[in-house]
């Protein structure tokens, strides 16, 4: 028995202090002063088998760190990896929402599909643009331009596409604008621009505008803000019948035999959140509504500068969100 | 179908909706701003709301039931085409047709 154990030798010839089972822990040290006190230079079955166990706790004790500095290893580089994306995400203008936000939200998936698909139409939309510039720029024919100003409208229809189709899996990502940047989500307004804001910009940089498309302008200036106003009227009218819904029968009700009601009061809550998704699309059928009656009004050439001014106003005003969020503080 | 023909013919500009609808509470809105003022029939303290709900829902094909506008006698549509109609200037054409305006 004593041959088949390297460690029996040595704990013949010294156990009290033992510099290879020392290592292995404090287990270990009280197996051997243990073994000590009872008989000197002689091991029982009882204490080589403690003996054997400690040494298999201890070799798993040490799997198991291995293991662990492993995994944190691994996260490290996962981390490292993330950031990178993040980096380059950045870079290209694309904003990544918390994704404690997602975590919580059923349609967690749908908002980061939202969020790509918004992206690629907007570098698409950059595409565009940059060819309208150069268009303008070498003073192309009306033709020419109408094959791209009719291109940029489709373009625009696109995304109130894609819109309405993310308004169905959570409507709440894109109230919250989070696929903005922050000085966007400044402007916003029931998910989008305000057409009758974008107008107002517009007026100074089309002249010279003939009496009538003077006055076409300030009229659809006029009726875009009227449409607002009447689309956000209807926004607070849902609010105020959510809090009434909610807050009905909190007071006084006694906390048993109203599970029902709880329920029926949730689940006519959750009906009027419902009504949400049909505000996000009546806003965004006004702004593409806006937008084309403008094109109506506009000549040619006037639509293209005007879709161009747009394009340049919402560029700058991502670039100046960056610049702010990049600015150095204190 | 019969009471709707009727109720609709009665004024100008005639609104079907629900108390509990927001979307009408907007497009009402909307009618007040121009200067008009429908007539407001909500289905649900109308004691045949379930029939003309049904009737409406199969006049506005993929719209829904409510909000529906009626102009001059004539159903126009539901939110989207009420908005739509606004911005290109053709509601208010209607309404003056309609004599619901003057303006």
């Amino acid at each position: 028995m004593a041959d088949t154990s390297p460690r029996t030798d040595v704990s013949t010839d010294d156990d009290t202090d033992h510099p290879d089972l020392g290592s292995e822990g404090a287990l270990v040290n009280t197996a051997a002063s243990d073994s000590s006190d009872r008989s000197k230079g002689k091991m029982d079955q009882k204490t080589l088998r403690r003996l054997a166990q400690n040494r298999e706790a201890a070799r798993k004790s040490r799997l198991r760190k291995k293991a662990y500095v492993q995994q944190l290893e691994n996260s490290r580089l996962k981390l490292t990896q993330l950031e990178q994306e993040l980096q380059r995400a950045r870079q290209q203008g694309v904003f990544i929402s918390g994704t404690g936000d997602q975590a919580h939200s059923t349609g967690g998936n749908g908002a980061l599909a939202f969020d790509a698909e918004h992206s690629r139409w907007l570098e698409e939309k950059n595409k565009q643009m940059n060819e309208l510039r150069s268009a303008l720029n070498a003073h192309a024919g009306d033709s020419e331009l109408r094959i791209i100003v009719d291109g940029v409208m489709a373009h625009y229809e696109e995304l109130f596409r894609i819109k309405s189709n993310a308004a169905k899996n959570d409507v709440f990502h894109l109230l919250s604008g989070m696929w903005k940047t922050p000085a966007e989500r400044c402007f916003l307004w029931l998910g989008g621009f305000r057409s009758s804001e974008l107008l107002k910009l517009l007026a100074n940089q089309l002249e010279p505008m003939t009496e009538r498309q003077l006055m076409g302008i300030n009229n659809l200036q006029q009726t875009s803000q009227q449409a607002e106003d009447a689309l956000s009227q209807g926004m607070e009218s849902l609010q105020q019948s959510l809090a009434d819904t909610l807050s009905s029968g909190t007071l006084g009700s006694s906390s048993s035999g109203n599970v029902a009601s709880y329920m029926g009061q949730m689940a006519m809550a959750m009906g009027k959140l419902g009504t949400l998704e049909g505000f996000i699309r009546q806003a965004d059928n006004l702004r593409l509504q806006t937008l084309q009656q403008m094109i109506r009004v506009l000549t040619t050439r006037q639509s293209a500068r005007a879709l161009l001014a747009i394009h340049d106003y919402f560029s700058r005003l991502r670039a100046l969100s960056s610049l702010w969020l990049a600015r150095p503080r204190e | 179908m019969e009471r709707i023909r009727d109720l609709s013919s009665k004024k100008a500009a005639v609104i079907f909706t629900k108390s509990s609808c927001c979307m009408c509470h907007s497009i009402k809105t909307l009618f007040y701003e121009l200067g008009a003022s429908p007539a407001i029939h909500e289905l649900d303290k109308d004691p045949e709301g379930r029939e003309m709900e049904r009737a409406l829902r199969a006049l506005g094909s993929s719209n829904p039931a409510v909000p529906a506008v009626f102009v001059g006698g004539r159903y126009i549509g539901s939110a989207k085409d009420i908005i739509s109609f606004h911005v290109d200037g053709s509601l208010k054409q209607m309404l003056k047709d309609a004599k619901a305006i003057w303006l």
